[in-house]
């Protein structure tokens, strides 16, 4: 039975993938690189950290909208625009919001160094969560330890185990601390606490570490 | 905890996963807030998981994990109590109590919760005092009420 | 009761009920909603049962309980036939006199009628008290008719008698026809036209349908549905059964905000009372039609109005919004096929149904067809349910029908659509009421919340209270929603106590316009509404606090003290009677002054000052 093939156009390239495909991985696949956080290409798509977001026309004339790229499926003759001003826009002042609130979790810094955030408006903050979902999908999708789960809501929402209790279904795997941002801190850590790092972009003060591969780092040489 | 009383709570329902707020709603009303224990059990019986159902329990705002006092003084937040001085009524409610909203005082007899809005606007600024409304309230009018009622101990119409 | 198994039945039901109704022509409705409940309409009732069993009537009066009247300020509310005699803040001591004067002699009790605050007059019947007579009551009227609790009220008026016409003389496309032709948009808030819903949900695959009433209701301010649920659900029950078999459903849903005990438990007893009289179950009235309903309780969750959250709630899950990339009328609840609408949508179906839809679009604006029912509560002289027809000013619901400002400030503004609409000032207030036109000034006609605002109100401090609420609301899903909410708080926070710095504004307006770009679901997308148009129509306002350090309207603890005037004090010493810190210092007879270190500004003495002699000062040296 053939695949449905959709028709689409993402920075002006055309771009043909399969339906049913996310605007993530219909980019990925023309190398158009977006920046995510909570996403994992082997977990599902969450659509929390909304910093994938892109720029979306269905059809000639309607009014264009945000919406995440990791979860939003492609619709033949769509138009998408992964750095429009407002796409631009939004990220950056995403970015400044999650490095406000977790300057020692290392994606953090990255995205704000990406999207060229030089100053931070808002009260330093020193949280190691960054409420992405990761581990929770990790343990419920991959591992089946059935373990994690969000608690509360709004601003008090948690990751938590129940009752603050290891229940009898978690294995120990350690897959939760394997997908986790927050385990990653900036190379060097902050200079000062809560600072702004981005030494990794402006090349005046290179890190002597310069890992290639770690996660969710967005220098050119990554392949993500 | 009494484990048949949940249990009869869940056949009450079925053990329909839709009726999990009402079946919350119901060891809550019975215990006074949900204990640990019956939220394994609902678990097990509803055949969800628990980081589910603590994720529910912690969700809304209705249940509490931990015990609730005797007497609920519910105060309403919403915007048309606001406008009429609400906020002046909270800050009388927690001085005269002594405690902020989502807490007990230490003898358990008076649980404070500020709600975002009853649905009776027309009558605001609103103080509740285990079901029954007060409306058009004023700091004083708290404070006088709160006091009778502290003094007639158990149940007595303020 | 004895089930009814045909359309022929129900009519001959209702014929027996016209007739077996006691013949007397004397008919004492009390009201029986939440709020005349506050203020103790069961002792009224209870009190008018003892009374009539005392004094002696040739035909015993009749005497029952009515839904909401939606005048609650004025509770508990009387009615009495024949003569159509309103009276209001009845209280049990009033009673005798009522049945011996009023009832028995058709006499008129002056002190418990209405008084018209611009003429001074009494006003005897309420088609005539201004706050009713400017109104278009299609639906709230019914309820003035019913016991809630009672089914044999709602046939004997006619119930389900559109329902009738449906199920046998209507094909269910011929119904989704009817609906689209009224032009009935959806009354929640979002206004997407409900025979295009219902359509769309037909067409949809997959099986089985559901439908569901919203009665989340979680606007603060707005307690349109709870009156319509708790006042009279069978015409809910009735619109959703409509709408099933148009849209080839048989489960229904009732969904109650947790708070709304009352509500949900009329809403059970509707279910019920239709379970035995066989108007729900299998093959209603002989049509072949199956349809059962079911209230699911909420836990307290103003994000559970939306509907993917609403939904998921009903599956037990958190009430965590998903993408409406497909919609849930495509793939709802459990994932199939789901119609979802707010109460009051429901509610003008049977009316639809029955009069045509020629008659529901006669009325309102070309875009926005039909009534309203807005809940006008705040600072305003006539608070309560106001049911009109779309395209009616602002101005005409605040004055006309609302009776201006209460407590004599001027009204500066009205907070229209809940945590997801916005502030409009006065200069604005020509606007007409309806889906579109509040939209273009900024605000929403929202789910029908009108909250006014006057000199006493701070907009910055408004702006403050929507941010706390979204930000406790908010399911805490998506990055912008929860974090933006959470620093815009701050900002907030910092202006209504004179912090900030030049840039606080601008930052407020730009995090304002990511968390409406960037969320996943309406509450986000709307949720920086509130403060955007406090600042677009009010940012003198926020300035004030900002570089003067001033609250204008006196509402800002951190910017305002309380002073004593020296020239009204009499030195009666009533203020420090009820001050619990001690501030108040002042010997008898002479000036009193308040100690600026101590006062909390609890507001206590200024309740029981006789002269109103303390005042509220901010800003400059006292």
């Amino acid at each position: 039975m053939k695949i449905k093939q959709v028709n689409l156009t993402i920075d002006g390239n055309a771009v043909t993938v399969e339906e049913g495909a996310t605007i993530l991985q219909a980019a990925r696949q023309v190398g158009i690189h977006i920046p995510t956080v909570c996403y994992m290409e082997t977990l599902s798509p969450y659509g929390g950290c909304r910093i994938c977001v892109v720029e979306i026309v269905n059809r000639k004339g309607q009014k264009p909208f945000l919406d995440t790229s990791c979860t939003h499926e492609v619709r033949e003759g769509m138009a998408v625009d992964t750095q429009s001003p407002r796409v631009v826009r939004t990220r950056k002042m995403l970015a400044e919001l999650l490095v406000a609130s977790a300057p020692n979790v290392k994606i953090a810094q990255d995205i704000a160094a990406r999207m060229g955030v030089t100053r931070v408006r808002f009260p330093m903050e020193n949280s190691s969560c960054i409420l992405c979902g990761l581990c929770i999908r990790m343990c419920y999708e991959q591992m089946d330890g059935k373990a994690l789960g969000f608690s509360g809501r709004g601003i008090h929402r948690q990751v938590q185990m129940p009752f603050r209790t290891r229940p009898e279904t978690c294995r120990l795997c350690r897959g939760c601390d394997f997908v986790c941002p927050g385990v990653i801190v900036p190379c060097e850590g902050t200079k000062d606490p809560g600072e702004l790092c981005g030494r990794c972009v402006r090349l005046d003060d290179l890190p002597k570490c310069c890992p290639q591969e770690t996660f969710g780092c967005f220098c050119e040489r990554n392949p993500l | 905890m009494d484990v048949r009383t949940v249990n009869d709570i869940i056949d009450k329902y079925e053990g329909k996963k839709t009726a999990l707020i009402s079946i919350l709603h119901d060891i809550q009303d019975r215990f006074h807030y949900l204990p640990e224990k019956s939220l394994k059990k609902v678990a097990r019986r509803l055949e969800m998981d628990l980081p589910e159902i603590y994720g529910v329990a912690t969700f809304y705002k209705a249940f509490s994990l931990t015990p609730r006092g005797k007497h609920a003084v519910t105060l309403c937040l919403g915007t048309a109590c606001h406008v009429r001085q609400g906020p002046k009524i909270l800050a009388e409610v927690r001085r005269v109590l002594g405690i902020e909203p989502g807490q007990t005082t230490p003898d358990r007899q008076f649980s404070l919760n500020a709600v975002n809005c009853l649905g009776v606007c027309a009558i605001g600024p609103v103080m509740a005092l285990d079901g029954k409304f007060f409306g058009e309230m004023s700091p004083l009018k708290a404070r006088r009420i709160l006091g009778k009622f502290q003094k007639k101990g158990n149940g007595g119409r303020a | 009761m004895k089930k009814i198994r045909s359309a022929a039945e129900l009519k001959q039901w209702k014929a027996q009920l016209l007739s077996g109704r006691k013949k007397s022509d004397k008919i004492i409705r009390v009201c029986g909603g939440r709020g005349c409940q506050a203020y103790g309409c069961q002792e009224v009732k209870k009190a008018f049962r003892q009374e009539l069993r005392k004094q002696s009537f040739k035909t015993p009066p009749i005497l029952k309980y009515t839904g909401c009247r939606g005048f609650c300020e004025r509770g508990p509310l009387v009615t009495i036939q024949p003569g159509n005699i309103f009276y209001q803040r009845v209280n049990p001591e009033d009673v005798p006199l009522i049945v011996s004067e009023t009832v028995k002699k058709g006499k008129i009790i002056d002190r418990l009628l209405f008084e018209d605050s611009k003429s001074g007059r009494k006003i005897t019947t309420a088609q005539k008290i201004p706050f009713y007579r400017a109104q278009t009551r299609l639906l709230l009227s019914q309820n003035e008719l019913v016991d809630p609790t009672r089914i044999e009220d709602y046939v004997a008026i006619g119930g389900y008698a559109s329902l009738v016409k449906a199920l046998f003389r209507m094909a269910p496309e011929e119904v989704v026809a009817e609906v689209k032709a009224s032009g009935l948009r959806g009354r929640g808030g979002a206004g997407y036209p409900t025979g295009q819903k219902w359509e769309n949900c037909r067409r949809a695959e997959g099986s089985p349908k559901y439908v569901i009433c919203n009665c989340d209701e979680g606007d603060p301010g707005a307690f349109m549905d709870r009156s319509l649920l708790e006042g009279n659900p069978h015409s809910i029950l009735e619109g959703m059964m409509i709408g099933a078999y148009a849209i080839g459903s048989n489960q229904g849903y009732i969904y109650v905000r947790q708070e709304y005990t009352l509500a949900y438990k009329n809403a059970e007893i509707a279910i019920r009372q239709a379970r035995r009289a066989g108007l729900l179950g299998k093959n209603i009235l002989g049509s072949g039609f199956d349809f059962d309903a079911e209230t699911v309780r909420g836990g307290g969750a103003f994000v559970c109005g939306e509907s993917t959250a609403l939904i998921a709630s009903i599956e037990g899950k958190v009430g965590e919004p998903r993408s409406k990339q497909i919609h849930t009328v495509v793939k709802g609840l459990w994932d199939k096929p789901t119609n979802l609408n707010n109460v009051e949508t429901w509610a003008n179906v049977p009316r639809i149904i029955q009069k045509g839809s020629r008659r529901f679009s006669a009325i309102g604006t070309e875009k926005s067809k039909g009534t309203k029912i807005f809940s006008l509560v705040g600072k305003i002289k006539n608070t309560g349910l106001v049911e009109v027809p779309m395209g009616i000013t602002l101005k005409e619901i605040i004055y006309d029908i609302g009776g201006g400002p209460q407590g004599g400030k001027a009204i500066k503004a009205v907070q229209t659509g809940g945590p997801s609409g916005g502030c409009l000032p006065a200069s604005l207030f020509h606007l007409p009421v309806d889906f579109d036109s509040l939209a273009q000034a900024g605000s929403i006609m929202g789910s029908g919340g009108m909250i006014v605002m006057d000199e006493e109100t701070c907009l910055v401090d408004v702006a403050k209270y929507f941010t706390r609420f979204l930000q406790e609301e908010s399911c805490g899903k998506c990055l912008p929603c929860r974090e933006g909410l959470k620093r815009m708080g701050e900002i907030l926070d910092g202006l209504t106590e004179g912090k900030g710095d030049p840039e606080s504004l601008s930052l407020l307006e730009e995090l304002g316009e990511v968390v409406t770009d960037a969320s996943l679901c309406g509450l986000g997308k709307t949720a920086a509404n509130p403060v955007l148009s406090a600042l677009k129509y009010f940012r003198q306002e926020f300035e004030e606090h900002l570089q003067n350090k001033r609250c204008p309207a006196g509402v800002c603890l951190p910017l305002i003290r309380y002073a004593v005037s020296a020239e009204t004090c009499t030195g009666c010493g009533a203020c420090q009677k009820v001050c619990f810190a001690g501030a108040i210092a002042g010997e008898k007879k002479k000036v009193h002054q308040i100690q600026v270190a101590l006062c909390t500004k609890c507001g206590a003495c200024r309740e029981v000052c006789p002269t109103q002699s303390i005042q509220v000062q901010s800003g400059g040296r006292s």
